[in-house]
């Protein structure tokens, strides 16, 4: 997998899905139905700790999205 | 007086049990006294504000929380949960009131320093209020702002050599017995696997990694003090394979009642004189045993390992010499639905390092699971959609009679057309050569 085409996948896909901005991380394997889940946990993750995607987790679940968007940031006061 | 005037939940402390309430009372006095002159970081007055908000929540009969957030620890997605309050003019201390888990010690060992030591940081920089080894298994910390994060993470992995545990869709806070260190039943190191497996699953455990959350829990043998059957998606439970160990002398003892059965844990209770039919071979689940002629036979192929007889008479009968443990995949423990136990995958395997042949299930486990699995759905829930066939299939483990429940009544495992000489065709005239119609 080239990960700098596939980090751009990733932004791109994120961004087209309007009225939804935090995503399962089975939702990130279906951009890459060739690469195997374990290789895109691992870019997801590492997207998330350079800052440009985030984790929103209820306690039971985790989802995952591009940082700052949907109302989270500004309902948890945190922006 | 207190801050806010809480009728509901003073009737919470009239029953005969000690009371939640009560200690959230005690901990609202202590930081209103503030003994020590701690610097608190958040309000001193917290406790008083959980008390209003919870006693809001049983007048209206609807929650006030906001359940969870985005609120985590750099490099961490697991280990904090999010909490906000949403009447935050009217309890301003619960505001932000957010967990977090701690990864307790193997076997839960830890001194009082050290336990001084995190109730001290968290008088400090959280609400006080702690959730000792609950339903999750590990420490959590209940109540602090968003501000205190990273310095409680800073102190908890500088100060006191503590990591986070697990939440959301990560692994969770492996979790195991005693095992060796105080027991003579266990059969094999819980605390150096669970040690090990959580060192080597670091990323599992702190970032997201599947499709919902996963628990190992790790019992040193059948008796399951952990309850990993129950409760754990990938349990690893102590056995042995020879035969239980028998001192017929000291069975001879018990009969005569020069030791206690049971360790002497019933012997307030009027139960008589201890009968060894009655008490060990009647209540034995597979008729293995007998006692006749002052001598106890086992028929150790027909024992499934529940304990029963050697917990009766701990001095008598011992685990076999040859032990490791089995594993068991699929249990859950959800509230709304019933509890699902495990389902025996590995019969038996040896508990040697490095412990491949135990991780090689895991990942094979977790490969199947992250491909198939839906979102929010259990290993146990995808075993009971696609089947435990579909499982062995996936993971490459061969069917084996011991994940057959009732052979006799229900062979369970069926063949598939490759497995058989010929498949499904048949030679239909050749067949009625030997069979009429």
């Amino acid at each position: 997998m080239d990960e700098a085409a596939a980090r751009d996948i990733i932004v791109e896909k994120l961004k087209g899905k309007k009225g939804k901005s935090k995503f399962y991380l089975k939702d990130f394997y279906a951009f890459f139905p060739e690469e195997k889940p374990r290789t895109v946990k691992k870019l997801v993750n590492t997207m998330v700790s350079e800052g440009t995607l985030e984790y929103w987790s209820s306690g039971s679940t985790t989802l995952i999205g591009l940082k700052g968007v949907g109302k989270q940031a500004h309902a948890e006061d945190e922006d | 007086m207190a801050k806010h005037e809480t009728p509901l939940l003073d009737q919470l402390e009239s029953g005969p049990w000690p009371s939640f309430v009560s200690d959230i009372k005690q901990e609202a006095e202590n930081r209103a006294k503030n003994a020590n002159n701690v610097e608190f970081q958040v309000k001193q007055d917290v406790c008083e504000d959980i008390l209003g908000v919870l006693e809001l929540s049983y007048k209206h009969g609807r929650t006030h929380w906001k359940h969870g957030g985005i609120v985590g620890v750099f490099g961490y997605g697991g280990g904090v949960i999010g909490r906000y309050c949403d009447q935050p003019e009217m309890f301003p201390g619960v505001a932000h009131f957010h967990t977090i888990r701690v990864n307790q010690p193997a076997g839960k060992f830890y001194n009082t320093e050290w336990l001084r030591n995190l109730c001290d940081l968290w008088e400090f920089r959280g609400s006080g209020i702690t959730n000792m080894h609950g339903s999750t298994g590990d420490i959590v910390f209940l109540g602090t702002v968003t501000e205190q994060l990273e310095e409680i993470f800073f102190e908890l992995t500088h100060k006191h050599g503590q990591d986070l545990g697990g939440s959301g869709s990560n692994l969770r806070t492996p979790s195991d017995c005693i095992g060796e260190a105080r027991c003579e039943y266990a059969c094999y190191d819980t605390q150096a696997l669970c040690h090990f497996l959580t060192n080597e699953y670091q990323d599992e455990l702190h970032r997201p990694a599947f499709p919902y959350k996963f628990k190992f829990k790790f019992d040193g043998c059948p008796n399951c003090c952990v309850a990993s059957i129950a409760r754990s998606d990938m349990s690893f439970i102590g056995t042995w394979r020879d035969d239980i160990q028998v001192d017929q002398e000291a069975v001879a003892a018990y009969v005569g009642g020069e030791f206690p059965p049971n360790a002497g844990a019933h012997k307030d209770g009027n139960w008589g004189p201890f009968d060894i039919q009655k008490e060990v071979i009647d209540l034995c689940p597979t008729d293995c045993m007998k006692y006749e002629d002052g001598k106890l036979e086992i028929n150790n192929k027909e024992c499934t390992r529940c304990m029963h007889c050697i917990n009766v008479m701990p001095r008598a009968l011992k685990k076999g010499k040859e032990t490791g443990l089995s594993i068991l995949v699929g249990a859950k423990a959800p509230i709304l639905d019933g509890a699902q136990m495990g389902s025996l995958l590995v019969p038996f395997v040896k508990v040697e390092e490095p412990y491949e042949e135990i991780t090689e299930v895991i990942e094979a486990i977790w490969d199947w699971w992250m491909e198939e699995g839906k979102n929010r759905e259990r290993l146990g829930e995808l075993i009971k959609r696609q089947g435990f066939q579909a499982m062995l299939d996936a993971v490459g483990i061969d069917p084996v009679p011991q994940h057959v429940k009732e052979p006799r009544s229900n062979p369970y495992i069926f063949w598939k057309e490759d497995e058989v000489p010929g498949g499904w065709q048949r030679d239909v005239n050749e067949f009625r050569k030997y069979h009429q119609r």
